[in-house]
């Protein structure tokens, strides 16, 4: 099997991308301010040909981060072990400098629905995903993060905020966690509280990823904002300033641009990458 | 109030069904058209899964009467995993099975074409025999050697020009399909599958090789297949493909 012959060990606190095979020469011919890579798990699980070869040659250039959309981590029955195999064998060959899954679950009864759904925030669910995420660093052999979703909908029966339910779970497993900034930018929107203070209440110290992504704005019936969390476009402005404020506090952090649906150039592509570089630099000064 | 997953699921995939109470918008008003979000992130996504996926069935039935099969195909069949590359495996059962498709009986094979490409572009990577190797070797001992083909190695027969028809709707300036009944075998020397259409009694010699067979005793089971037979143009459509892996001779 293919072996990363040197691992980078770290996600460097620069900017990202997630990695779309369209962009394979350009990228290698000049990554601009792009310092890592960020994959999604389940399109590197076959058994050979060209994605696992442009993984194995990217790997040996940047630090990647395997980001895992199929997990289910918040689904109500057990994790697929077949899965669980699956993602070991890939993170046991790779070695990657970060894995991440989210707080969502796709999976029931067999059937995986290609989407991240929506949990209820009760002390019962906080029980199940801990254990769930108990399983998976066991499973590993390594710490992973956990990313904020974005909502559309809130649950009636939910009894904690959602900043506390990720708060009470890093306690409880001591996984770290993945700040998606545009994520919260669209559930604040959608469900209407402040991002800021969703910011100000988020365990930031925890936080070993920030993502960022563009996107789409529609209307419930009642003409309420929804805003939906497409990756088809650039981030948006609000979204930046949001990134600039969550900076302030958190310090320096690895900053991925997500862009998976009508996916553009890579020049625009490095453009987006290079604005998160600016933000980063402008922490520092 | 509280939800299920398997009442969330269900609502999900019938959008006849009603929202389920206990999913609320921020001003704890019923959910109504926020829970269409998640309807349609599921239907596009997998809609699209599919066109990807089977792009020359899409240009045979047109992108909007393929929405709709991967609508009812969804339903009928949700990924099983979430390997989205492994979805669609029952795609030409389903196809075959269905009435308003009747007259177009060749897309089941197409629709298996398409997913054995799919297969050979994700299958294992081997290193091919290197073709100087196997000149060297004596035909009556190649006759007599066992070989073994390359993971990303895939045979379909078919009643149709399951080919020229798969060629024509892939292929800029492709020659219309011809009315004969083609088996492909298809290689992958490089990252790339390539289909390419096998003489009669082709799919019978690969297949017996990949079974284990001696190149004679694939020999014989293609000519009972097609009488006179000759395994010389197979043999090499297999070498150019990168196909053959191993050879182990008797001496």
């Amino acid at each position: 099997m293919p072996d990363a012959s040197h691992s980078f060990d770290h996600l460097p606190a620069t900017p990202g991308v997630g990695y779309k095979p369209q962009h394979f020469s350009d990228l290698c011919a000049d990554a601009g301010a792009v310092r890592w890579l960020e994959i999604h798990a389940e399109n590197y699980m076959g058994d050979g040909g060209r994605p696992l070869a442009q993984l194995r040659h990217l790997a040996a250039r940047f630090p990647v981060s395997v980001h895992g959309v199929g997990l289910s981590i918040g689904g109500d029955t057990p994790l697929d072990p077949a899965h669980l195999a699956r993602l070991k064998h890939l993170t046991d060959w790779l070695n990657p400098a970060s894995f991440s899954e989210h707080l969502a679950w796709s999976t029931h009864d067999g059937a995986f629905l290609n989407d991240l759904l929506p949990l209820p925030y009760t002390e019962a669910t906080l029980d199940r995903v801990a254990t769930h995420i108990d399983e998976v660093q066991q499973h590993l052999g390594r710490r992973m993060l956990l990313e904020n979703p974005s909502s559309y909908l809130a649950f009636a029966e939910s009894t904690l905020s959602e900043t506390e339910f990720l708060a009470a779970l890093v306690r409880r497993t001591g996984c770290g966690l993945l700040l998606d900034v545009n994520n919260v930018f669209v559930s604040a929107t959608n469900l209407g509280y402040g991002p800021r203070d969703y910011i100000d209440a988020f365990p930031l110290e925890h936080v070993g990823e920030i993502h960022l992504g563009g996107h789409d704005t529609d209307a419930d019936e009642h003409g309420a904002p929804l805003l939906i969390d497409s990756h088809g476009r650039e981030v948006a402005d609000p979204v930046w300033a949001l990134l600039e404020y969550t900076l302030a506090r958190t310090g320096p952090k690895p900053v991925l641009i997500e862009w998976d649906t009508d996916v553009p150039d890579w020049p625009v592509l490095a453009a987006e990458a290079a604005r998160a570089a600016t933000a980063l630099q402008a922490i520092v000064r | 109030m509280t939800v299920s997953q398997p009442q969330f699921r269900a609502a999900l995939l019938d959008a006849g069904r009603p929202v389920p109470d206990g999913l609320i918008d921020g001003a704890a008003r019923p959910a109504g058209k926020r829970f269409d979000v998640y309807r349609n992130n599921v239907a596009v996504s997998l809609s699209e899964a599919m066109r990807t996926a089977f792009p020359v069935i899409t240009k045979l039935l047109g992108v909007q009467n393929m929405d709709g099969l991967a609508g009812m195909f969804l339903r009928a069949h949700p990924p099983s995993s979430p390997l989205m590359m492994h979805y669609g495996a029952a795609f030409p059962e389903f196809l075959a099975a269905l009435p308003q498709l009747q007259h177009l009986p060749y897309l089941s094979d197409i629709a298996r074409l398409e997913l054995a490409i799919r297969r050979s572009y994700h299958a294992a990577d081997a290193e091919a025999v290197d073709p100087d190797t196997l000149a060297a070797i004596a035909p009556d001992t190649l006759m007599q050697a066992r070989i073994r083909l390359a993971p990303a190695v895939r045979v379909l027969r078919s009643d149709w020009p399951l080919h020229d028809i798969w060629r024509f709707n892939s292929t800029k300036d492709a020659p219309k399909p011809r009315a004969v009944a083609q088996d492909v075998l298809i290689t992958r020397p490089g990252f790339d599958p390539i289909p390419e259409i096998l003489p009669p009694g082709g799919a019978a010699f690969v297949q017996a090789l990949a079974s284990g067979a001696t190149p004679a005793g694939a020999h014989a089971a293609a000519d009972t297949d097609a009488p006179g037979f000759d395994p010389g143009p197979v043999l090499t459509l297999l070498l150019q493909g990168g196909a053959i892996i191993h050879i182990a001779t008797k001496d």
